[in-house]
């Protein structure tokens, strides 16, 4: 017996209510939008809000990527990729470039995204404040006031106990110049390519059942102190494979005796350079 | 006593039930600038309740509190809108809880609870908050280099001081008291009223306090308003009434204080 689904798996009127909910998060950058999450054939945690969104903004003309931790080859990424394969028809690519659309689990690809293009964000934890304050009803209305002072409290304390801002990653932005948004778990070192992205960037978080947006040519920036400023970390070692010094590497152990190597952690993006 | 300049906040007949409890029974009251005003009376008697609906934080079923910094008591604090009453109690108001573990953040270190207001009011530069920091706490006499301390490393006596330093440093012109004292054993207390009656009249602060401590009040207050069952029986100037009370529960109570 074959099992026919809809194209793109969900049903259109659950596509229909995502793309309105995804309309309004545009409409209101870095603001967390509550949607109806569904039950998706893979658990929470593993991308699940992502997989939504992709689903309800996908056609038949467009072109996938799936990275996971940058790469296109590992579990989570190969099996999103081929689900929408076979849920939808479409053609999947590991080129940045080529993408239309691109769903990612924590990096933003090397490569500089393009007008046109749509990033999808997995998100686990929507809620940048969800650590420092643990009342969701609190942490709604410290957005309407765009009172931010817990996050600054976040920072004077970082810096306190470790001399700098140590937030290595889900670095806490400010999206439009009002909403406190978290960037998903994206190294901070990713931060600075969302600022002013000529792409459209889409946040889905499935357990939590939150949307949110960043739309193309917006502002997003980091908090910090003005003695303080913004400074992500990344290795100062090339990649051990394509020899890129400025890209974000992973540092990965290679044999028994704690050997290491840094190589770049977007494997499109180290291919095309070897 | 003459406070000559207009209130800067007056109630008009606060009302407030607790389903058949009646909490507040029109309750009237007016503050100067600069005045430390004591609530005294037994427990349950309705001083926390008072407090609270001054401040904003309970809406009475009837009456009004009206507020302003310039003799204009142009603001209604049941009228105003959250994030305003936010923004009130984050600067120009303080509220001091009497357990400091209310209002402290146990996890942030004494030198961030210190500054929390300043990052509120868009402090960016962590130098000068470091030397705000530093200032307040030698001024409410804690050891500058327990800054970065958490709070559960302090005496209650510290926790409490470190609740006050963090609420003067946005300089209020008025300051919300809720038996501040209860929870200092006495040889602290002593300390604690006078480091409080000093920074009182250094930053001109306004003062409503609630305690059921007569001694606190003759202390710290200019005047005190007594209550018993959720009314005001008897207000005055405090040497007047404590000395010579006119109502007689307020002489039962100033009858019952233990000798020291």
């Amino acid at each position: 017996m074959t099992i026919y689904y809809n194209f793109a798996y969900l049903d259109e009127g659950t596509k229909k209510k995502i793309r309105r909910t995804l309309l309004k998060a545009v409409a209101i950058p870095g603001h967390q939008i509550p949607f109806a999450s569904r039950e998706m054939p893979l658990p929470y945690g593993w991308g699940t809000g992502g997989i939504q969104v992709t689903a309800a903004v996908i056609g038949p003309e467009d072109i996938l990527k799936v990275i996971d931790q940058g790469s296109d080859d590992t579990t989570n990424a190969v099996s999103i990729r081929s689900f929408f394969r076979s849920a939808t028809g479409v053609r999947t690519t590991t080129l940045t470039r080529e993408a239309t659309l691109i769903q990612t689990r924590h990096r933003i690809p090397e490569t500089p995204l393009h007008a046109g293009q749509i990033l999808v964000y997995q998100v686990p934890m929507p809620e940048p404040l969800f650590k420092l304050e643990p009342r969701v009803s609190e942490t709604i209305a410290l957005h309407a006031m765009a009172d931010y002072s817990l996050m600054y409290l976040k920072l004077y304390d970082q810096i306190t106990r470790y001399g700098r801002i140590a937030i290595g990653y889900e670095y806490p932005v400010i999206v439009h110049d009002r909403y406190l948004t978290s960037p998903s778990p994206i190294p901070a070192y990713d931060v600075p390519k969302m600022h002013m992205s000529p792409a459209l960037q889409l946040f889905g978080a499935g357990r939590e059942k939150r949307l949110y947006a960043i739309p193309p040519y917006t502002r997003v920036i980091p908090l910090d102190f003005t003695d303080y400023p913004f400074d992500p970390v990344n290795t100062r070692q090339p990649c051990a494979l394509c020899g890129a010094v400025e890209s974000y590497k992973d540092e990965i152990v290679i044999d028994d005796a704690g050997n290491r190597q840094f190589i770049c952690s977007d494997t499109d993006f180290c291919g095309q350079r070897r | 006593m003459n406070y000559s300049p207009a209130p800067i906040l007056i109630a008009r007949d606060l009302t407030l039930s607790f389903g058949a409890l009646c909490a507040l029974e029109s309750v009237s009251l007016e503050i100067h600038p600069g005045e430390v005003l004591a609530i005294v009376g037994e427990s349950g008697s309705g001083k926390t309740t008072l407090l609270n609906a001054l401040y904003g934080a309970l809406a009475p079923d009837a009456g009004e509190v009206r507020f302003g910094e310039n003799g204009e008591l142009d603001r209604c604090v049941q009228a105003l809108p959250r994030q305003q009453l936010r923004h009130l109690h984050r600067s120009a108001w303080g509220y001091v809880h009497q357990n400091p573990r209310d209002a402290l953040r146990m996890e942030i270190t004494a030198g961030g609870n210190i500054v929390e207001r300043l990052m509120a009011a868009g402090e960016r530069h962590y130098g000068t908050l470091r030397e705000k920091a530093l200032f307040w706490l030698q001024k409410v006499e804690i050891d500058p280099k327990r800054i970065d301390d958490l709070p559960g490393t302090f005496s209650g006596g510290m926790q409490q001081r470190l609740q006050i330093a963090r609420t003067l440093i946005s300089h209020p012109y008025l300051l919300f008291m809720d038996e501040p004292t209860s929870g200092l054993d006495v040889s602290v207390q002593a300390g604690f009223l006078d480091l409080l009656r000093n920074l009182v009249s250094e930053q001109r602060m306004a003062v409503i306090l609630v305690t059921h401590d007569l001694a606190v009040a003759r202390l710290l207050a200019g005047r005190v308003a007594v209550m018993q069952r959720g009314r005001i029986i008897e207000t005055g100037v405090t040497d007047q009434v404590l000395d010579d009370p006119q109502h007689p529960y307020t002489q039962l109570l100033v009858s019952s204080v233990l000798p020291a």
